[in-house]
């Protein structure tokens, strides 16, 4: 089927600008993504998966400028023992970075998962990325696939002593930045990865994840500060059998952000938490948009994401959970709310679920409120000054959130980023 | 210690006068006790004076220790020395009573000049005041007031009030939701604290509490104003006859 006029010359604008990088074993997966990318088209706003959020400039040929923020914070995470892994401006800097070596994992970049015969990245390079196409279209993680010119291959077999930590450091005020990681999880193994850093002025990253049965897999990212940037993130996960998956991110500024989050937990018992905490200000667009499929037994997901809107910011959670037939004893729990802080502010929820198995139990939720005045009266009444009242307040909202951050320090240093932002703005 | 001239309220929303002229002076070291049918206007009382909003004083004063009342925010006034036990605490999920707390205390403390507590002297305070109110350490970590019972939402505030150590402090309706047990054990946390330097004002429905917290003055409010005020033997009077008598005696 021919695609509008309007996607195709879209489309053809974008490729046109982009060269498929040489090299070995991904060749074959990075051309089928291509064609993916060809047949879908890239996303325009009359798609319906893209109604709440313009994608036109995730899209265009020329990536936006974005200001790199000059802000007086210690770096994330920085007082975590931790491997570092730094990209600039979506280029691994080796000198920044620590030397790719802890006991129980393996880590390589991807351009030689082909010549060191990385099997395991063969098959998840790009595999997970297709299996999420269904039944909504990812174009932009296609193109990702197609056209990453880097990025991490990590493979757990045992349980790191630290945290990996991704660091993207934006330069360049202009720079288009596509990075693609896959990770495995072997069983009974577990790790924690960190993310952190705007890492470009227009940055489209995917990730995919395939944890094995027993195997656990945390990750914790914040998006940096830079208020300029926009940003497509794709996060493609596979469970096994009584695996673990838990994911959090912390998003604060960023004039555009789209996560998207496509889950599928296949083996019985498996465990999938995703959450996310965003504070926005002024010209601030966050979408999240998840879809978790249960296809097994006995298997639990919980989506929790908080969004804290002022001065004209717009949050945006398309979240979906999907029970197959035969997926029984799913215990599915999806929670999405806003807490706005003026009048200007908008938030945009649109909650799904898709049930074909008959004995399961899932709930969702969604609200959108201001500070609660009686909890704010109550606290001033103890003498709480009026601004430290709200902040409180604010950050027990989010609260829900952070807690799904399983580290204590971890999330210490979350609730230290959102304190910080809170008190920016008194 | 607290002085109210004249006071008249009414509702900001709508043109409805609850307050229509309450006069009313606590002394230090002393209890005053405020009785009245339902709708008189005695929780409007404690939360004008505490500074809610939705509220606009359209005469008189109320002061504190001299301070004008009316012109602070409700953390200044708590600050200045105010305390309201709620008749409903607020449940604030997400926050912990210990955090809760402390943040009370040395906001309290910085407003005033004074240094903060540091978190080992506070938790030594906290642990040996909640002690006595039977408050153990699960609930000290839980949310404020998130899944407490009635009793323990009251010895709560009870709590908060003896580490605020105000100088005047306003019981909206303590006793609602308590028990017998609960009720006395509330009581006894609010004697502990009856001080030459603090004033009490109790606002109840019932004579029951007034067993275990002795009031000095017991003041009958009805339709927004004091009517008639007595000592001690008021409220029992109100206790056996109820309302009818008074309200026909001042008619």
């Amino acid at each position: 089927m021919a695609l509008p006029e309007l996607k195709q010359s879209a489309t053809e604008a974008r490729l046109a600008t982009m060269e498929l990088p040489t090299g070995g074993c991904l060749k074959a997966a990075r051309q089928a993504a291509l064609s993916r990318v060809q047949t879908m088209g890239l996303p325009t706003r009359r798609d319906e998966y893209w109604k709440y959020t313009r994608p036109e400039t995730l899209v265009s040929a020329e990536a936006n400028t974005a200001a790199v923020f000059d802000h007086d914070e210690a770096p994330m995470f920085d007082g975590q023992d931790r491997l570092k892994i730094v990209f600039v401006d979506g280029v691994f800097d080796a000198e920044a970075s620590d030397e790719l070596a802890l006991e129980g994992v393996q880590i390589d970049r991807i351009e030689d998962i082909c010549c060191k015969d990385i099997h395991w990245a063969k098959d998840v390079y790009g595999v997970l990325e297709a299996r999420g196409q269904s039944p909504v279209e990812r174009p932009l993680a296609a193109l990702n696939t197609a056209f990453a010119a880097d990025g991490v291959a990590i493979h757990v077999t045992g349980t790191p002593s630290k945290p990996i930590n991704l660091i993207y450091i934006h330069a360049e005020e202009q720079s288009d930045a596509i990075l693609h990681h896959v990770i495995r999880v072997e069983p009974g193994a577990e790790a924690t990865i960190l993310e952190n850093g705007p890492a470009a002025s227009r940055f489209n990253k995917c990730v995919e994840i395939d944890v094995a049965d027993t195997g656990k897999l945390h990750l914790v990212r914040a998006q940096g500060r830079d208020h300029e940037r926009r940003a497509a993130t794709h996060l493609f996960a596979r469970l096994g059998a009584e695996s673990v998956f838990k994911s959090f991110t912390l998003t604060v500024n960023g004039v555009l952000t789209r996560n998207e989050a496509v889950i599928e937990l296949t083996g019985d018992d498996a465990i999938a938490h995703i959450a996310g905490a965003c504070v926005g200000d002024g010209e601030f667009h966050h979408d999240d948009t998840v879809f978790i499929t249960h296809d097994a037994v006995n298997c639990e997901s919980r989506q929790v994401f908080k969004k804290v809107l002022r001065n004209g910011a717009t949050g945006v959670f398309q979240g979906k959970i999907l029970v197959k037939d035969g997926a029984q004893k799913t215990d599915g729990y999806q929670i999405s709310q806003s807490l706005m802080l003026d009048e200007d502010s908008q938030f945009l929820a649109k909650p799904e679920l898709e049930i074909y198995a008959d004995d399961v139990a899932c709930s969702h939720g969604s609200t959108s409120g201001a500070i609660d005045e009686n909890a704010l009266f109550y606290l001033r009444a103890r003498g709480v000054p009026k601004e430290l009242a709200t902040d409180l307040l604010t950050l027990s909202f989010l609260a829900e959130a952070v807690e799904e951050i399983e580290s204590a320090e971890i999330a210490e240093d979350i609730n230290a980023r959102l304190e910080g932002w809170l008190a920016r703005r008194r | 210690m607290l002085e109210i001239k004249n006071l008249h309220v009414q509702l900001e929303e709508e043109d409805k006068q609850i307050l229509k002229g309450v006069d009313l002076k606590v002394e230090a070291g002393k209890v005053h006790a405020i009785m009245g049918p339902n709708g008189s206007g005695k929780s409007t009382l404690s939360y004008v004076l505490s500074g809610k909003g939705g509220y606009e004083v359209t005469e008189g004063s109320a002061s504190l220790a001299g301070d004008d009342l009316l012109d602070m925010e409700p953390e200044e006034r708590a600050a200045a020395g105010l305390f309201l036990a709620f008749q409903y605490p607020v449940e604030i999920p997400g926050v912990g009573n210990m955090t809760f707390l402390r943040t009370a205390v040395n906001a309290q403390r910085k407003a005033r000049g004074e240094d903060e507590l540091s978190a080992a002297d506070f938790l030594k305070v906290v642990r040996a005041k909640a002690k006595t109110l039977k408050i153990d350490a699960d609930m000290l970590k839980r949310p404020v007031n998130v899944g407490f019972s009635g009793g323990e939402k009251k010895r709560n505030e009870i709590l908060q009030m003896a580490m605020l150590e105000p100088k005047m402090c306003i019981l909206d309706e303590t006793d609602s939701g308590l028990d017998v047990d609960a009720m006395k054990l509330v009581s006894e946390g609010v004697n502990a604290l009856r001080d030459a330097g603090r004033g009490f004002l109790v606002i109840t429905h019932y004579q029951r509490l007034l067993d275990h917290i002795k009031p000095d003055v017991v003041h009958i409010m009805a339709n927004g104003r004091i009517i008639k005020t007595g000592g001690p033997e008021l409220a029992l009077e109100v206790e056996q006859n109820g309302y009818a008598d008074i309200l026909a005696e001042v008619a």
